[in-house]
């Protein structure tokens, strides 16, 4: 059986490598996807904790549901987002879009 | 008729409004006659008050309502009608009540008329608010209003340097007054625990000597100020700068009387105050002295006679100061009536002159202006306290008073006074009307007065000539004496009696010195022996000084107004650097620290993030070390 502690690995693993995605890409899609790959690291993670924690608890599985519609919804708004920004100027390079600096 | 005492105050209030609401586009010239027709019935209902207390009504507060009410401090906006108060009803209303007939015939050519009247209503009516007070809060309302029309109308030509610096300084002195005054009523306050007049007097024993010689002491500061006594006097001569009536009304008959009014209503507390009584008669004859002398001198005509009233308002301190206050509003009464007249008559004469001042470019108008010549020649005969006229009664009455309260050296200095005034007058009267003409061009030009100025002066001239025996006869047992008696009189004041020989010596003394002054005059400027400009050589430095008033103003401009500036330009300076410069700071500490965090603010979407992931790392962190137990102690 695999240990708990290996899917926690990956789990940390494909969050991190997401982070990282957000922090150095440019490309306003690869960071959308980016988060996409934290927030499914996160299920990850909570699905091991429900069925390989000290005391199983379906709770969490059922946590997993919830973020897939949050996920689902956030990349409706995102995706619709740079559609517009890309109408306006086209480009989808988030470091040339800073109308908002203060 | 006292029931309606309030519709005195009430009519100039209203003329006031009028006049200040309508006045300058509808009414025009007509100003003149709302206010004085105002006034006049004012005067009417004042002989109204006055009969009733004659017939026995002393001492009646009409309360109009309760203006202040915390806890035991009470405020009752009420007129306190006694003899003192209504004979203070009369002298305003119907001297006032000339001069306002005057002033529409003085001012007549003035665009600004309106204006005037508008601001003369305001100070008849807070002048008699001012006297028909039951409180010394009330009193003061009517104190300042009188201040503020007194600022207002030395002022009038505002246009012209002369009268706003006159004006701000009348003001600025006045202030000074003003601060004595409100150290006054606020220690009497904390003493007696009312401000009531009766409350307050009924209640003097209470008081320790201490507490009742800084009353006193604090209240004749402000009495300084208002009737120009030493050391505040010097604003009343540069007040000169206003319309003649003004002088005429504000500063010789009714609101530089006030200070000798507020003395004498206080009476009971000075006579419990004992050496605070002994400052204000040594005050009041130092003064009259003083002033006296520099009259010899101003060619001015208005100058002469401001200083004059300088120097008579000290007669009447003196008359409070040796325990005669009923002598002083005698000679407050009599003193309003021929001062008003002398200045109506120099406004008279200034008037046919073209507005000229200087008695220099006089001489020789008795034959062009002959009503204003002979009434004027009452006035100064009255001033000069020449038997029978009124001035003579009411002067020669407080000289006596200070013979017979032993202060010999105060009646020495009040006798020396009369023989300076009657020389005074004497040139004055000289210079302006005698002898051939200076200037022959503005003689040429020069006319009688018309009728709406001449009949006041007639009026007055009456007053000048018979008030004194009428209510002053015999001296010390006259009519006025017995009226003001239990409004002035003091359980425990020393009465001075004295021999009929001994009045009839002392009344012989005194016309002696008025008759000396006029000789005296009447040698240098008629005969030319000794001739006037040789006197002004050979008594040189004597004469600089006096033309120069004493060096007053150049040492209050030098000395005192230097320290103050020093003061207060450190102070300046310290608002400028210290105050200003902590809220300077204040404000750009947020200028500097926006100008910094705006620097988070990149628009690039990965420094929010880096952001995001930092701060959720430390949390993560704190957390962590919170759950671990790093923190605890």
């Amino acid at each position: 059986m695999i240990p708990l502690g290996a899917f926690v690995a990956v789990s940390a693993a494909l969050f991190f490598i997401g982070v990282a995605g957000v922090l150095v890409r440019r490309n306003a899609i690869v960071i959308l996807m980016c988060v996409e790959l934290m927030l499914n690291a996160t299920n990850l993670a909570l699905v091991a904790f429900s069925r390989r924690g000290g005391i199983p608890d379906e709770r969490g599985s059922v946590f997993v549901i919830f973020i897939f519609v949050i996920a689902a919804a956030e990349v409706a708004v995102g995706l619709a987002i740079i559609l517009a920004l890309y109408r306006n100027r086209p480009t989808v390079d988030v470091d040339e879009v800073h109308a908002m600096k203060g | 008729m006292t029931q309606f005492v309030w519709l005195i105050p009430a009519l100039p209030l209203a003329a006031f409004l009028v006049n200040g609401l309508f006045g300058r586009r509808w009414l025009g010239h007509l100003t003149g006659w709302i206010a004085t027709g105002a006034v006049g019935i004012s005067a009417l209902l004042a002989i109204g008050v006055f009969i009733d207390v004659l017939r026995g009504a002393e001492r009646t507060t009409v309360v109009l309502y309760r203006w202040i009410g915390v806890g035991e401090f009470k405020i009752d906006v009420a007129a306190y009608i006694d003899p003192l108060s209504s004979v203070m009803l009369l002298v305003v209303t119907v001297v006032g009540t000339l001069i306002f007939v005057f002033a529409n015939g003085y001012m007549a050519h003035d665009h600004g008329l309106p204006r005037f009247f508008t601001w003369f209503s305001l100070f008849v009516f807070a002048m008699l608010i001012l006297v028909m007070a039951d409180n010394y809060l009330l009193m003061f309302v009517g104190w300042e209003g009188v201040g503020l029309c007194s600022y207002l109308l030395i002022g009038y030509w505002f246009q012209n340097p002369a009268p706003q610096h006159a004006a701000n300084k009348a003001f600025w002195m006045n202030r000074i007054g003003d601060w004595g005054y409100t150290i006054g009523m606020v220690t009497i306050f904390l003493v007696f625990g009312s401000l009531n007049f009766t409350d307050v007097f009924e209640k003097v024993g209470i008081a320790t000597q201490a507490n009742l010689t800084l009353i006193c002491v604090a209240l004749f500061v402000g009495a300084t100020g208002k009737s120009a006594q030493l050391p505040l006097h010097s604003w009343l001569p540069d007040a000169m700068e206003g319309p003649t009536p003004v002088s005429a009304l504000i500063h010789a008959a009714t609101m530089v009387t006030a200070g000798v009014y507020l003395v004498a209503r206080s009476t009971p507390l000075f006579v419990a105050a004992g050496p605070s009584l002994q400052i204000v008669a040594v005050v009041g004859a130092v003064t009259a002295i003083f002033a006296a002398t520099i009259a010899l001198v101003q060619f001015d005509i208005k100058r002469v006679m401001a200083y004059s009233t300088v120097s008579q308002l000290g007669y009447m301190f003196l008359a409070c100061g040796v325990g005669a206050p009923g002598a002083a509003i005698f000679h407050l009464a009599t003193h309003a009536f021929f001062k008003a007249l002398l200045f109506l008559g120099s406004g008279s004469v200034i008037h046919a002159m073209g507005n000229e001042q200087d008695m220099r470019k006089m001489g020789g108008l008795r034959r062009k202006m002959p009503v204003t010549y002979w009434t004027m020649l009452v006035a100064g005969g009255a001033l000069a306290a020449i038997p029978p006229l009124a001035g003579f009664w009411s002067k020669d009455e407080i000289v006596g008073a200070a013979f017979l309260s032993g202060q010999t050296l105060l009646w020495a200095i009040g006798i020396l006074t009369a023989v300076l005034t009657a020389f005074y007058v004497t040139r004055a009267m000289w210079m302006t009307f005698h002898g051939e003409p200076r200037d022959h061009h503005l003689y040429d030009h020069a006319h009688e007065s018309p009728t709406v100025m001449t009949l006041p002066l007639a009026l007055l001239a009456v007053g000048s000539a018979v008030l004194g025996v009428v209510i002053g006869f015999p001296p010390d047992q006259g009519f006025i004496h017995s009226f003001l008696r239990p409004a002035v009189e003091v359980e425990g004041a020393v009465e001075h009696t004295a021999e009929v020989g001994t009045i009839l010596a002392l009344a012989a003394v005194s016309v002696g010195a008025g008759v000396l002054g006029i000789a005296l005059g009447v040698l240098m400027y008629v005969r030319g022996r000794p001739d006037p400009a040789a006197v002004t050589r050979a008594s040189g430095p004597i004469y600089r000084i006096l033309v120069n008033k004493y060096y007053i103003d150049e040492l209050y401009d030098q000395r005192i107004l230097g320290l103050g500036r020093a003061f207060f330009g450190a102070l300046w300076a310290f608002d400028v650097h210290v105050i200003d410069g902590i809220a300077n700071g204040i404000g750009r500490l947020a200028s500097v620290g926006g100008s910094g965090a705006r620097r988070f603010q990149t628009g690039v979407v990965g420094n929010y993030a880096l952001t995001v992931v930092v701060g959720l790392f430390v949390v993560l962190v704190a957390y962590g070390g919170y759950a671990a137990g790093v923190f605890k102690r």
